[in-house]
């Protein structure tokens, strides 16, 4: 074997992928990064639990009902917010809480009694939101054992270890969504989350477009021609909106034609939406497109600037089971609004009102990732 | 036609382009001329308003037409063709397409737009292979589809940044067929090359650049008037010459031996050719061989800047 080749060669590479120092930061940064996203969201033993916000309703407000009450506002696993039964089914409808829990009117009277004597039991109503319906087990869990410890103290100590008695009241599982007629579509959630992050992806071509337009001497060229600054970045911006666009209403026509996904909201309230989110996405581009040097390591950055913030707004994990802090911070982060404005105008059925958040904060972040394209923008042509 | 004054650009510290000042009228060719790095890629930027000068100021058009070029005159912009080195067309795009899309930079649409698009065509001789793509087309093709883009708006004035870099010689004819084409349409053309034959061949006026200064601006026969030396004298000889002794001869410039063979230029071939052989004769070297070739851009260069061209 030629060694002096084999090393020269071995030696090469790594010269040139050493030198490359962004490319480098990159493969060092990704996976520090994102394993400290997944250990902040799974935490370690010693950390305290994330409370779970849920609504409670008292339609019965006996006794028994407030000692239950109280016990889930004493639970240190939940938040509670408490008031009107519809109130609270509607805090769960917009995903505000997990789940809304409805205690029955004569829940005092009958819960009692079903468990001494059998007969009818009560039926407590669970409203949650079925996107992230794991929080639904650990809602009914706790509820179980709250009813059941208040239903022991007022029955003298009867219910504990209650093994021969069965539950005495059931749990209705309603899931927040549209219509009462219409299961929650788990797709409805996926196809947000995905269509936001791979649409996402598309703007980071728009941006690299540009870079290797300037490499290719195409921006000289455009340059040279009688066009305005904004003419050429506003040409970019059209451009990429009305690609984010037709891509998010191809995406969406196979969620409705294939997967039955449904726009139960307000129409108006998705496209608006979908415009602002269109918009963003190649105000996006524009931002990588000032702010990059070489495509191929702005799009590895860009790819990974993504990933962050589609794994901040709730496209692959819920972003209930995120650390509080975090849930805090990526109301900052454009696809949770995006990924929670289309599941409201989607699957929760919610009216344009609700729109009127996310297409204002789509649109904020829009202009100001224009406003930084343009201000850092390098309009001078590499120096010679 | 269009005419630069007193431009200067600095990055940072370093001073790129310093007090250049050129012009280039219709129906003229005028080459642009420097190694890399004397700051001609800069000074084309500033021609074409993509860069803005420090000091100085660009002019495009005459009398009543004339019209600074700033980043605000599409008027100006508009007059302009700008050919960069770069094959900068869309290589996904039809070659009509490329040029439709450039027309339209520039206001055409239309009818117009479509005449234009195969007037232009039809100049590099891509007519045929309208509605292929460049992505098919060979370098050649590419480069003149590259030349046609800043034709199509028919500008009065059109920059060349060394078109024809990798060009094979089949098409870097067909290339100065086309510039020579525009030259006699009335068009003022202004080419950056370091290939002196193409200089040679191609311009009325040369202007030579270094460290961003114009070292020399005048007809190629202007500039070798310049030289001490208008003929070269190249012979095969035997051992080595005493150059120094041999470059105080009169008639004779800048002796050079790289192994048998000795380059020297002279002033006057009918009376230095024979004194050079009686010279060498009478030092004892044999002489196996003689030829003799007039001086070029590349002497030219040499003696106005003690460089090559290609340094």
């Amino acid at each position: 074997m030629n060694f002096t080749a084999f090393r020269a060669l071995v030696r090469k590479d790594l010269i040139l992928y050493f030198s490359n120092r962004r490319a480098l930061i990159m493969s060092i940064a990704a996976p520090i990064v994102i394993a400290a996203f997944f250990g902040a969201i799974f935490g370690s033993p010693g950390d305290k639990p994330t409370r779970i916000p849920i609504a409670l309703a008292d339609r019965d407000a006996s006794v028994l009902s407030q000692a239950i009450g109280a016990a889930i506002k004493a639970d240190p696993a939940f938040e509670v917010t408490s008031g009107e039964e519809a109130a609270m089914v509607e805090l769960a409808r917009h995903g505000k809480v997990r789940a809304a829990i409805v205690l029955p009117a004569g829940l005092g009277a009958e819960a009692p009694r079903a468990l001494m004597l059998g007969g009818a039991k009560p039926v407590v109503a669970v409203h949650y939101d079925p996107s992230q319906a794991a929080a639904m087990t650990l809602v009914r869990g706790l509820l179980t054992q709250h009813v059941m410890k208040a239903l022991g103290d007022s029955v003298g100590g009867g219910a504990r270890g209650a093994g021969s008695f069965s539950l005495p009241f059931t749990t209705e599982a309603v899931e927040s969504t549209a219509r009462r007629d219409a299961p929650y579509n788990s797709y409805s959630h996926s196809f947000a989350g995905m269509g936001v992050q791979f649409i996402l992806f598309m703007g980071i071509e728009v941006g690299v477009g540009v870079l290797l337009a300037r490499r290719l001497g195409l921006w000289k060229r455009l340059r040279a021609a009688p066009l305005s600054r904004s003419l050429l970045l506003g040409s970019h911006i059209v451009s990429g909106a009305i690609t984010a666009l037709i891509l998010l209403a191809i995406i969406y026509a196979a969620a409705i034609g294939i997967f039955h996904v449904r726009v139960d909201g307000s129409v108006a309230g998705f496209i608006g939406i979908a415009i602002a989110f269109a918009l963003l996405t190649s105000s996006f581009g524009l931002l990588i497109a000032a702010i990059g040097k070489t495509p191929e390591a702005t799009r590895g950055l860009a790819i990974f600037a993504t990933l962050v913030m589609v794994m901040l707004g709730g496209a692959w994990v819920p972003s209930f089971i995120f650390p509080p802090w975090l849930q805090t911070a990526s109301l900052v982060v454009p696809t949770r609004w995006a990924v929670d404005g289309l599941d409201a105008m989607t699957w929760r059925g919610l009216g344009f009102e609700a729109a009127v958040m996310p297409i204002v904060m789509l649109l904020a972040f829009s202009v100001l990732f224009a406003a930084v394209a343009i201000w850092r923008f390098d309009w001078e042509e590499p120096r010679s | 036609m269009l005419e630069a004054q007193g431009l200067g650009k600095s990055y940072g510290n370093r001073q790129v382009v310093a007090g250049l000042s050129l012009s280039v009228a219709a129906g003229e060719i005028v080459g642009l001329l420097g190694p890399n790095g004397a700051g001609k890629s800069t000074t084309v930027a500033m021609l074409c308003g993509l860069v803005a000068a420090d000091q100085g100021r660009v002019f495009v058009g005459d009398g009543t037409r004339r019209l600074e070029l700033t980043e605000d005159t599409p008027g100006a912009k508009r007059r302009i063709g700008v050919v960069p080195q770069e094959l900068s067309i869309y290589e996904n795009l039809g070659a009509a397409a490329n040029l439709m899309l450039f027309g339209a930079l520039y206001g055409l649409a239309g009818a117009l737009l479509r005449e234009r698009v195969e007037a232009a065509l039809q100049l590099v001789g891509l007519a045929d292979r309208a509605g292929d793509k460049p992505q098919l087309f060979s370098g050649g093709m590419k480069r003149r589809l590259n030349i046609a883009a800043a034709l199509v708006h028919d500008p009065d004035i059109l920059i060349f940044d060394e078109p024809t870099v990798g060009v094979d010689p089949q098409s870097r004819n067909a290339i100065f067929d086309n510039l020579e084409l525009l030259k006699d349409r009335g068009k003022a053309l202004l080419y950056t090359t370091h290939y002196m034959e193409e200089a040679e061949r191609l311009c009325d006026r040369v202007v030579i650049m270094d460290h961003g200064q114009v070292v020399a601006s005048d007809t190629l026969q202007g500039l070798y008037k310049r030289l001490p030396a208008v003929a070269t004298l190249e012979l095969e000889v035997d051992g080595a010459v005493d150059l120094a002794a041999l470059g105080k001869e009169p008639g004779i410039t800048r002796p050079t031996q790289d192994g048998a063979r000795l380059h020297a230029g002279v002033a006057d071939l009918g009376q230095a050719a024979p004194a050079l052989l009686s010279w060498l004769a009478a030092r004892g070297h044999a002489v196996h061989r003689i030829s003799s070739g007039r001086a070029d851009l590349e002497d030219i260069f040499l003696s106005l800047t003690g460089r090559q061209l290609r340094d």
